[in-house]
């Protein structure tokens, strides 16, 4: 397990949870989050060899309903806190013509 | 002094007072009181007026307005309610509205209660102190220096400087119990399941519970058997029948054996909260409770599953906010990417931050294995630690947090020191178990200790019953902050 999280990975995770960061940030979290880490690694102590993972605590899985007509919100509401929209739309920045990784 | 809940609700329904008069009397108090404490975010007067005002005027008709029948409530800032904002403390969301009420709202306003405002968090529940909001940080009643706890400090704060006589939280490591502890109130973590999170805005899902506040157990158990339930809104909420918690308050303690694990009241723990929670436990046995030791080989482990665990799901839940829908957008983004990574960069503070990236990191391609599956797995351990001890105990005694309150600043700059000040409450959020906070004693210097008792799933008639039965034969809980007693 790697427990040093170094300003470079800080970057690459900032990225992939969409995340600005600034130089200082970077920095302050290189260190916070590799301490953080390196206290999480204790768990390799434990033998979890046929152990089963606990996703939920409860044993409640694959709740189902009847697929019936309910009262969606309507569409004035559901745009009520849009940052912007247009014509009954959420309006964003253009999304083609440019990389997306 | 506001009155208890109960008491407040008998009153209104025998008309010996107006739930009007009661609401007025609540918002001039928490006018006259919150300049310092800062529990509250958001004060809805007007509307809470109008509401006690329908309480009123149904009792006029003759119908009963149900169980908290003019009780005002305070309400934590990350569960939905419908006219004004729904911020949990965070930038992000400081304009958004939201269109529904969640369904403890509802089911509060079905029972008569009157919602006077939206208390102060660590933004979304991440912290254990309240210092992490975008506004300010909610200081302690019983010491202005110190935190109300986190992450419901202002409901915490509220209650315990006499504000409302309760309200609801949110605990998923400790969140409810650690500030009730830190301010002397009684807080109760139900079962994973037992209330239903439609409407909580989600931080950790699979640990997330909503659960009340009080002065009192009793209260506790009033406001826990009507927001108790199952939902089906809620995929997670259990079809259980709701048991009449306040009828069981009196249910004799005979023969309940509680247990004390070493793993709780070793390393760590201020000696001041020892010497008090040993008392407590003590006068139990005056009780008729006998004690078993017991063992929880994995407890050490909690927090290092636990902020696996949450923050993986914190980084997924939050994802949501990307400034398209809902909450803050950077006014000149260059492009899609730039909106998403600016407006959450602008919008989420540090500790917000902080997890999201160390969730990120535990999902990531190469690590996913190593960290979120391996918690997963010691989530399996912990949880059959509790299962076993639960064979021959009915409730577990042991500290709400290792220290009472600790100074505002002195784990800001430090989230690992935050982060271990979690080490009781966090396991029965990762078992799923029920948990309480009941007020044990004070430190020398005058801050309030709790007792945590945690007990098996949908064991909440229980620890209601016991923390009870010990408030009846102490008078912790009695004791009123100085920030309380100025009018």
């Amino acid at each position: 397990m790697v427990s040093k999280l170094d300003e470079q990975a800080v970057r690459h995770v900032a990225h992939l949870a969409r995340l600005s960061v600034t130089d200082d940030e970077v920095a302050r979290y290189a260190q916070q989050l590799s301490r953080v880490l390196t206290y999480v690694e204790q768990l390799n102590e434990l033998d979890t060899e046929g152990v089963p993972p606990t996703a939920h605590a409860l044993p409640v899985s694959n709740v189902l309903r009847a697929d019936e007509l309910g009262h969606p919100i309507q569409q004035e509401q559901a745009l009520h806190n849009a940052p912007r929209q247009q014509d009954g739309f959420f309006r964003v920045p253009k999304v083609l013509d440019q990389e997306t990784a | 002094m506001i009155a208890s809940a109960t008491d407040i609700a008998k009153a209104v329904r025998t008309k010996e007072c107006s739930a009007k008069e009661v609401a007025a009397q609540c918002l001039a108090r928490i006018e006259s009181t919150d300049g310092n404490t800062h529990a509250f975010l958001r004060i809805s007067g007007e509307k809470a007026i109008e509401r006690a005002r329908q309480v009123d005027e149904a009792i006029a008709r003759g119908e009963d307005p149900g169980p908290l029948a003019g009780v005002p409530i305070a309400v934590k800032d990350n569960i939905c309610t419908v006219g004004g904002t729904t911020t949990c403390g965070s930038k992000i969301l400081e304009k958004f509205e939201s269109r529904y009420d969640a369904h403890v709202a509802q089911r509060l306003q079905a029972a008569g209660a009157v919602i006077v405002g939206k208390t102060n968090l660590d933004e979304f529940g991440m912290g254990s102190s309240t210092e992490n909001t975008a506004t300010a940080t909610t200081c302690n009643p019983w010491n202005a220096s110190r935190v109300a706890g986190g992450s419901s400090g202002g409901s915490a704060a509220a209650v315990a400087a006499r504000m409302v006589p309760a309200a609801i939280g949110s605990d998923t490591g400790g969140s409810i119990r650690q500030p009730a502890s830190f301010c002397s109130v009684v807080g109760l973590k139900g079962t994973y399941g037992r209330v239903s999170r439609y409407g909580l805005v989600a931080y950790g899902s699979s640990l997330d519970q909503i659960g009340p506040l009080a002065v009192e157990a009793r209260d506790v158990a009033l406001l826990m058997g009507v927001i108790a339930g199952h939902d089906r809104r809620d995929s997670t909420s259990v079809d259980a029948e709701v048991p009449d918690y306040v009828a069981g308050l009196d249910d004799p303690l005979d023969g309940l054996r509680i247990g004390i694990s070493e793993e709780y009241l070793g390393e760590g723990l201020d000696e001041e909260v020892r010497g008090c929670v040993m008392a407590a436990i003590e006068n139990l046995k005056t009780r008729g409770a006998s004690v078993v030791p017991i063992h929880l080989p994995h407890m050490n482990y909690a927090i290092a599953c636990y902020y696996v665990i949450v923050t993986a799901e914190a980084s997924s839940n939050l994802a949501r906010f990307d400034g398209v829908h809902y909450g803050h957008r950077t006014p000149e983004p260059k492009d899609m990417i730039d909106m998403y990574a600016s407006s959450r960069g602008e919008g989420f503070g540090a500790e917000v931050k902080r997890r999201i990236m160390l969730g990120t990191y535990a999902l990531s391609s190469g690590y996913y294995d190593a960290y979120y599956l391996k918690a997963l797995k010691v989530r399996t351990l912990i949880r059959r630690d509790f299962e076993e001890a639960f064979q021959s105990v009915d409730a577990i005694a042991s500290p709400v947090a290792p220290t009472p309150a600790f100074t505002i600043g002195e784990k800001t700059e430090d989230p690992l020191a935050m982060y271990l000040s979690d080490i009781y409450t966090i396991s029965a959020n990762l078992a799923g178990i029920c948990a309480i906070s009941v007020p044990c004693g004070f430190s020398g210097a005058g801050l309030p200790i709790g007792l945590q008792l945690m007990g098996p799933a949908f064991g909440e008639g229980k620890l209601l019953s016991v923390a009870h039965q010990y408030q009846q034969a102490t008078d912790h809980h009695e004791q009123v902050p100085p920030a309380s007693s100025t009018d």
